[in-house]
């Protein structure tokens, strides 16, 4: 049982979500708690996988899909690294598809069921995207991924069609640049399986063939993670995408990809190639202006989605800036900010989306004296500003301070100086919502979905959000067992730049 | 005699690249109509042109000359001499996403036409903005 | 010799306990206010039991776990942080008394959230004080700054908000500063474990370097220190409810950055490199400036509590300056006046408040004859204010006299001077208000409506008064912390040979 957890955890929300409209049309709730156990499955699959892999001094995985023997076969490897981010992947989405069951109260059998398919296939297509070892296979869970994410983005309304049909179409060109750039290294190597490519590819890393592959991979995972100049898509798609699908669609989305380039840059290509720096660079200065751009940007907006929006442009940034100073502390840096941020971000939309639901509304300058009515849910969004400005001890400071330190040891200045003006700026924008919270008075918000009993909000949304509130302080203490229990397990020191 | 060889270096283009010079206008057509066309219904269809350019360009790397279709007929057992079938067996994959992708897009697009009762991007922007 | 005990964490911890209790009692006002004295008595007895141990030389520590991958969270008793974490934690007791009189009787709102702000900023202020590295030392520094402004805005109107913004803009701004500083020390000298004498040389780094890196990270410090140019929120932060004014300028805040620039001269760059590098003549140079500069803005002030906010900003800079000095007794100075401006401003603060609380006057000028219906409060004023002057028999001499020792041990007189015209100035600007209270008739017949400030206020008002008198007679009273500092001198100082002494 144990040995088949990789694929699991793709395929028991696979089945969910093919069987859950069908559940739904039997029962309505039904349909949504298959998906929900479904989930909590992966869940605990990839924790069991988290464990397996980090028991024996983080030897790698290997899974062959129907024991077909990689190259030929699709094989799935499971180091510490992506077992860890799948991890965060799958419990993320069980938090979330458990929060947005009260959005979904009112809705009928199709809707219900629709959703969580939605939800599981986003699952299935991010965690199939970490854990995959193929590199066309990334393309089809990429795929299913955004087809899922245009779907969930839609369901959010009017405005949610649009920019899931505009995010659609920016989509789709990153995910055929993406198919592009693996032509050029199949038609180079004649193979698709990452561990072969990387091998096969290391004598032709000069030539000309693989600065267009890099190319074409910046611009592909690029638009996915929406890094900027390639972030258009994401400031309408947060903002409007369906409020309970949103702490997944932004934790986990933007993410994945960012691990994906990772994971090429430095385990297939290799950061000692000179191409590759030069791509790093790139990929450096880009996350540079776009953790500028993205949190003065975010400063100019009034609704607090479109603010966290731009936000998430900025805090990619970061991803980009610790993959771009290539040591081992930038990278632990980078991953560490993947997992922390996906808490962050979710739990930042987790609580709007809270208040969006018992009082409709998104605007920060309305959210004056909202911790009197809501004090877990301020708590939440208390911890995760701090978070997010990179204050001690929640997770965000630890990243920033890896990244700092990997910054700092390859005499790469320029990027601590953009992290120190960023985590200010940063405070600019989270110390103005706080600032409503605690000091505006109570704007008289209507109340359209007054609270049953004691609980300020229904325990499905209050539970999500307490546990990630603690998580992110938790996420802070024990980065040490993360970095050095898992993350430095898994990275290859000799492909570092 | 300059022009023999002018006409040679062309023929050798053409042998060689030619056919991904024009994979490359395809894709570059398609990307060129996604951003410059005003219509969310003809940006739609340029993206299928995009997609279509990338599924020419698998098809035309897996092409050699000579090879056979890669079914054994009891001729031969040598691989030289099949054409390669994974690059066409990826870009079944790859039409069926695309296909799956258009499906997405024409259903957002005619809930997009039922709000907005418009696919002209200014339109649609206009009266998203109210 | 180092013992591995607990303590120092239960001692943070306590309060944090605390204000997380405090939270969840708000609805009762005397279970909240019971937590917060309960851990006051609890934090202080735990800090006071480790002063014997220390005082023989040993030390606490206690990791509880890895911070990051390299450094630990770790806590130590060093004599340094002991004198720090003794005064806080002794003060901590009479403010929360005092803090239920004056909020009760203020009839304040949002008391809840003002006392967990209040314990959450006292188990910083500890961590501060007994922190065994300078990532601890920065986790409970930027801590202490967020649970700080809540306490800022609390009256939350505009003014409030203004300088809520104001105090974030300084602390924030330097605290990123400092950590960036953190991470290039972290990385040129592989360790960030205070050492006594420093843990950077000269060789790691050129001069320059060191000069900018020593600049980057004393920012962090001088700006919660108030040392000029730098104090412009201190200020502005006067609009939060006296107590915490009290606890803002005597015990916590301006404390840390005080005590933050201590350890980063004592602990992390050393009086030798300082010396070799010549960064610390500057910041001398600012806080011999400061103790000028804010005695003559003082002395313009008509807002009792702006003016002793100013005069806060001054004796802050004796701290500086006695660090900046780099000589053991000026050091001992700096440790002592600590201990001694902790007591005295406490005192003054707490007497400001007892006016506004009971007489609900403001400024100096309305206070004519106010000490012959609030004799007590005004005496106590009157004792605090020759303090901060440097009366001898009272606490602030035995600093100063250690300070203007130290200035000879390097050869500089010229900050006798400064020290003595400072005095002076302190003098010319409370004196009056004592004299004003006791002597000047009442012209406007007031009042004649209210007595004495009630016993919640009076009674910690006559205590810090009364010790600093005692601990001005017997520096070692109680805790010995006149002994505790010149350990922690001597430490700093004793591997140094030529530094002109």
């Amino acid at each position: 049982m144990s040995q088949h957890f990789p694929v699991l955890i793709v395929l028991l929300p696979l089945t969910a979500a093919l069987l859950s409209p069908f559940f739904s049309l039997m029962h309505k709730q039904a349909g949504k708690w298959i998906a929900i156990a479904a989930l909590f499955g992966a869940f605990l699959c990839s924790a069991g996988l988290l464990l397996q892999v980090t028991a024996d001094g983080g030897q790698t995985i290997h899974y062959w899909m129907g024991n077909w023997m990689p190259p030929l076969g699709i094989e799935f490897v499971v180091d510490p690294i992506n077992a860890v981010i799948v991890t965060m992947i799958t419990f993320v989405a069980l938090c979330t598809a458990i929060y947005s069951t009260p959005f979904l109260k009112k809705s009928n059998w199709l809707y219900m069921g629709g959703y969580y398919t939605l939800m599981a296939l986003l699952c299935v297509g991010l965690s199939g995207m970490t854990l995959t070892g193929d590199v066309f296979n990334l393309y089809v869970y990429l795929e299913i991924a955004s087809l899922s994410g245009y779907g969930l983005i839609a369901l959010g309304g009017n405005k949610g069609t649009l920019a899931a049909f505009r995010y659609l179409l920016i989509g789709t060109i990153g995910a055929s640049l993406y198919l592009l750039a693996i032509g050029f290294m199949y038609s180079m190597t004649g193979s698709l399986n990452m561990a072969d490519l990387s091998v096969l590819l290391q004598d032709k890393m000069d030539s000309p063939l693989i600065i267009m592959a890099l190319a074409l991979l910046i611009a592909a995972f690029g638009i996915k993670m929406a890094l900027f100049p390639f972030h258009g898509w994401q400031p309408d798609s947060y903002t409007y995408s369906h409020p309970g699908a949103a702490p997944l669609i932004s934790g986990a989305m933007s993410k994945v990809p960012a691990y994906a380039m990772l994971r090429f840059f430095f385990y297939l290509f290799g950061a000692q190639h000179l191409f590759v720096q030069h791509g790093l660079t790139v990929i450096g200065i880009l996350g540079a202006i776009g953790i500028i751009l993205g949190s003065v940007m975010a400063i100019a907006q009034d609704d607090f989605r479109r603010m966290l929006a731009y936000s998430s442009v900025a805090q990619i940034g970061y991803i980009a800036v610790g993959l771009a100073i290539g040591s081992l502390y930038g990278l632990i840096g980078a991953i560490l900010h993947i997992v922390n941020h996906a808490f962050m971000k979710g739990s930042l939309f987790m609580v709007i989306g809270g208040v969006q639901y018992r009082f409709g509304e998104v605007r920060i300058s309305k959210l004056g004296q909202i911790g009197k009515k809501m004090p877990f849910t301020v708590f939440t969004l208390c911890v995760a500003a701090l978070g997010m400005i990179g204050i001690p001890p929640t997770g965000g400071f630890f990243s920033k301070w890896y990244i700092m330190l990997g910054a700092m040891q390859t005499q790469q200045y320029i990027y601590v100086a953009v992290l120190v003006l960023s985590s200010l700026l940063n405070a600019v924008y989270f110390f103005r919502v706080l600032e409503n919270v605690f000091i505006n008075p109570d704007p008289g918000l209507k109340e359209i979905n007054p609270p049953a009993g004691k609980l300020e909000l229904p325990l499905q949304m209050l539970i999500p959000i307490i546990v990630f509130g603690i998580g992110i302080l938790a996420l802070g203490f024990c980065n040490e067992a993360i970095v050095d229990g898992i993350i430095k397990l898994g990275l290859p020191e000799v492909f570092l730049r | 005699m300059s022009d023999a060889s002018t006409l040679d270096v062309i023929n050798q283009f053409l042998a060689t690249k030619g056919i991904y010079s024009l994979v490359l206008i395809l894709l570059f057509l398609g990307l060129y109509g996604m951003i410059v066309s005003n219509n969310y219904m003809k940006k739609m269809m340029a993206m299928n042109v995009m997609q279509v350019a990338v599924i020419f360009f698998y098809l035309c790397f897996a092409q050699k000359e000579g090879g056979m279709i890669p079914i054994l007929n009891g001729i031969t057992t040598d691989p030289n001499l099949y054409i390669n079938p994974l690059p066409h067996a990826l870009m079944l994959t790859a039409i069926v996403v695309s296909l799956g992708t258009t499906g997405v897009a024409i259903a957002l697009l005619m809930r997009i036409k039922e709000t907005y009762g418009s696919v002209e991007e200014d339109d649609v922007l206009r009266r998203a903005d109210k | 010799m180092t013992i591995t005990d607990i303590r120092p964490f239960l001692a943070v911890g306590v309060s944090l306990l605390a204000a997380f209790l405090i939270m969840f009692s708000g609805k009762k006002p005397n279970v909240r206010e019971f937590w917060s004295v309960a851990a006051a008595f609890i934090k202080a007895g735990l800090i006071f039991s480790m002063v014997p141990a220390v005082l023989a030389g040993n030390v606490y520590e206690y990791t509880l776990f890895q911070v990051t991958d390299t450094l630990g969270f770790t806590l130590r008793t060093d004599a340094a942080g002991m004198v720090f974490a003794c005064v806080s934690s002794f003060l901590y007791i009479p403010v929360s008394f005092y803090a239920i009189g004056y909020m009760r009787g203020h009839h304040e709102k949002e008391q809840t959230g003002f006392y967990a702000a209040f314990a959450v900023c006292l188990s910083a202020a500890i961590g501060i004080a007994l922190s065994a590295n300078l990532l601890t030392f920065f986790i409970f520094y930027e801590l202490l700054t967020i649970a700080t402004w809540p306490l800022v805005f609390h009256e939350r109107n505009e003014e409030a908000r203004f300088s809520g913004r104001k105090y974030l803009i300084y602390t924030l701004v330097s605290g990123q500063l400092m950590l960036a500083g953190i991470v290039a020390v972290y990385v040129m000298a592989g360790t960030l474990e205070f050492q006594a004498g420093g843990f950077l040389t000269i060789d790691m780094a050129p001069k320059w370097v060191l000069q900018m890196l020593f600049f980057l990270m004393v920012l962090g410090g001088a700006v919660k220190a108030g040392v000029m140019p730098l104090h412009g929120w201190l200020p502005s932060a006067m609009v939060a409810p006296t107590p915490v004014s009290a606890l803002l300028h005597a015990v916590a805040v301006v404390k840390a950055g005080a005590f933050c620039v201590l350890r980063l001269i004592g602990f992390v760059f050393g009086p030798q490199l300082l010396s070799q590098i010549g960064a610390a003549t500057v910041l001398a140079w600012f806080a011999a400036f400061t103790i000028i500069a804010s005695s003559l803005i003082a002395m313009k002030q008509d807002n009792l509590k702006r003016r002793l906010a100013f005069s806060t900003v001054g004796q802050l800079s004796y701290v500086v300056l006695g660090a900046a000095l780099l000589a053991p007794l000026s050091i001992l100075g700096a440790y002592y006046h600590i201990v001694a401006h902790a007591l005295m401003k406490i005192t003054l603060f707490m007497c400001a408040a007892a006016i506004i609380v009971t007489a609900h006057k403001d400024n100096i000028s309305d206070m004519h004859g106010i000490g012959r219906k609030m004799p007590i409060t005004m005496a106590c004023f009157t004792i605090a204010s020759l303090g901060i002057a440097g009366m001898p028999f009272i606490i602030g001499f035995i600093s100063k006299w250690n300070l203007a020792l130290g200035a000879l041990q390097v050869s500089q007189p010229f900050y006798i001077a400064i020290l003595i015209c400072s005095a002076l100035l302190s003098l010319s600007y409370l004196m009056p208000v004592a004299y004003l209270a006791f002597f000047k008739p009442n012209t406007k017949g007031e009042f004649q409506t209210y007595g004495e400030a009630n016993k919640f206020m009076l009674i910690p008002i006559c205590v810090t008064a009364a010790l600093s008198v005692i601990l001005g007679i017997m520096p070692n009273f109680g805790p010995h912390l006149y002994d505790l500092a010149s350990m922690a001198a001597q430490s700093i100082t004793q591997g140094w040979i030529g530094g002109g002494w």
